[in-house]
């Protein structure tokens, strides 16, 4: 039996745990922690979803369970939240820094959506810029539109040739 | 901290939930449990059993439109495509888990997500004949069904994140951005086989002609929906047909391509799929999407 006193933080333990897919960044990194509660050695987490389907909650779910039942914790409730949606704007500074060095070029800024239809876009937008995230070149173009994952596209740099990953703006 | 001692962690404690009191996701082991906004309260003035069919409506929609976006899976003409599909099909299945839960919950019957998509026949389900009618392998017709589906779900979406059931608001909020993207990608298609070579504009106009007849569908309105659009909880289609009319105008004009002026495929009897009547085609579709489930019931490994 696990005295309480000897239960390492909840929030520490989740904050250690990561995204299966982009293993580089830890939950906290990708924003997608809502809540974590504890009452002795009961624990409640409360997470997002990237996107609707994305696969990779399940295995967070499992993940968190796992860690939290390691670390002491008897009851342990993984729940989730849809609202308000996830955005990339919720991945951290220290995310956007990990993914750029992990060859990921991170997404930009997306900000509030605005009223109204959403509009269509017939070609990428050409004020984006997606830095090359080996050489730093701006010079880079659009491969495919949907990557390995969910959350990815894939482009090339036009300066330095490398392939790489972009985090989608969601 | 050492990402890859991580890494290697997060996929090490999976391994380890294995054979102890988590059993991996296969039938009946869905979201309900462990979704918040799944178990709220209907809306006030609302029948429960209204919202549990509209619930169904939208969540088929993006189930069987899903099923047929994966058929493309080892069959797309380049890999990218495959990729950029299934990731369309993957977005769908996930508003489409969320709302059958939700159905299954405000219904009362202990139905859960997956007896709901894999244990019912086809007159129970609510999908619109567009989601379930076959592309034959041909991707103008892969493409040209997403572009008028994905244009009405956005249009729809956009409206119901402000619904009153909380969980209809949540699936569009999230869904307004997956949707959108796979509008764009649909658009980009079009204007890429409309005006590319002359045969693959003879394909594209072809494909178009092919999916037109289950448009109008889209914007007939039952009963359901015309009652919980005035109690705020869904929205009336009739309503949205300017505005899909006019985003696919503008992508068929910049396509070089031409609405078509095919006549509507028509209701059975004054029904439809909103009503449970639906074409010969979902049958196949829920043959191949049922089997295992069927076939193995409360199957886990």
């Amino acid at each position: 039996m696990v005295s309480n006193t000897a239960l390492r933080d909840a929030r520490e333990v989740v904050a250690e745990v990561v995204d299966p897919e982009l293993p580089m960044l830890t939950l906290d990194d990708l924003g997608v922690v809502r809540g974590v509660e504890t009452d002795g050695d009961a624990v409640t987490v409360t997470i997002t979803p990237t996107y609707s389907g994305c696969p990779a909650l399940e295995a967070m779910r499992d993940d968190l369970r796992a860690r939290l039942r390691a670390a002491g914790y008897r009851r342990v409730e993984v729940r989730t939240v849809l609202s308000p949606p996830w955005s990339t704007d919720w991945i951290t500074p220290q995310g956007r820094r990990k993914l750029a060095e992990h060859g990921i070029a991170p997404p930009d800024r997306v900000g509030p959506r605005r009223a109204g239809p959403v509009p269509l876009a017939l070609a990428p937008p050409p004020t984006s810029v997606v830095r090359c995230p080996r050489c730093g070149s701006p010079a880079t173009e659009e491969v495919s539109r949907f990557g390995p994952t969910s959350c990815t596209a894939l482009r090339r740099c036009t300066a330095c040739r490398e392939p790489f990953e972009h985090m989608k703006e969601l | 901290m050492n990402t890859d001692h991580d890494a290697t962690n997060a996929y090490q404690s999976l391994v380890e939930t294995l054979g102890h009191d988590d059993p991996r996701w296969a039938f009946g082991t869905g979201v309900e449990d462990v979704q918040a906004e799944i178990t709220s309260p209907v809306p006030d003035g609302v029948d429960p059993a209204d919202l549990a069919a509209y619930c169904l409506m939208l969540g088929d929609d993006a189930l069987i439109c899903s099923h047929r976006l994966t058929e493309w899976v080892t069959n797309a003409p380049e890999l990218e495509e495959e990729v950029a599909l299934a990731n369309i099909a993957l977005d769908l299945l996930g508003q489409a888990r969320v709302l059958l839960a939700r159905a299954g919950h405000v219904e009362g019957e202990g139905r859960d997500e997956d007896a709901l998509a894999y244990l019912r026949t086809e007159p129970e389900f609510r999908n619109i004949a567009l989601a379930e009618v076959p592309d034959d392998r041909d991707f103008g017709r892969a493409i040209a069904r997403l572009l008028v589906f994905s244009t009405w779900r956005l249009a729809l979406l956009q409206r119901l994140h402000g619904s009153r059931d909380p969980v209809v608001a949540a699936v569009a909020g999230k869904g307004v951005k997956e949707v959108a993207y796979h509008r764009d990608h649909a658009a980009q298609w079009t204007l890429r086989l409309g005006d590319g070579t002359a045969e693959s504009h003879r394909r594209m106009q072809a494909a178009l002609e092919a999916v037109w007849p289950y448009v109008e569908e889209l914007y007939r309105s039952t009963e359901i929906e015309r009652r919980l659009a005035a109690a705020g909880v869904a929205v009336d289609p009739a309503e949205v047909r300017a505005e899909v009319d006019a985003v696919l105008d503008e992508v068929l004009t910049r396509a070089t391509l031409t609405r078509p002026t095919v006549p509507p495929a028509g209701l059975l009897g004054g029904r439809g799929g909103r009503d449970g009547t639906h074409t010969e085609y979902l049958g196949h579709v829920l043959a191949e999407l049922q089997s295992l489930a069927r076939q193995h019931p409360g199957a886990r490994w």
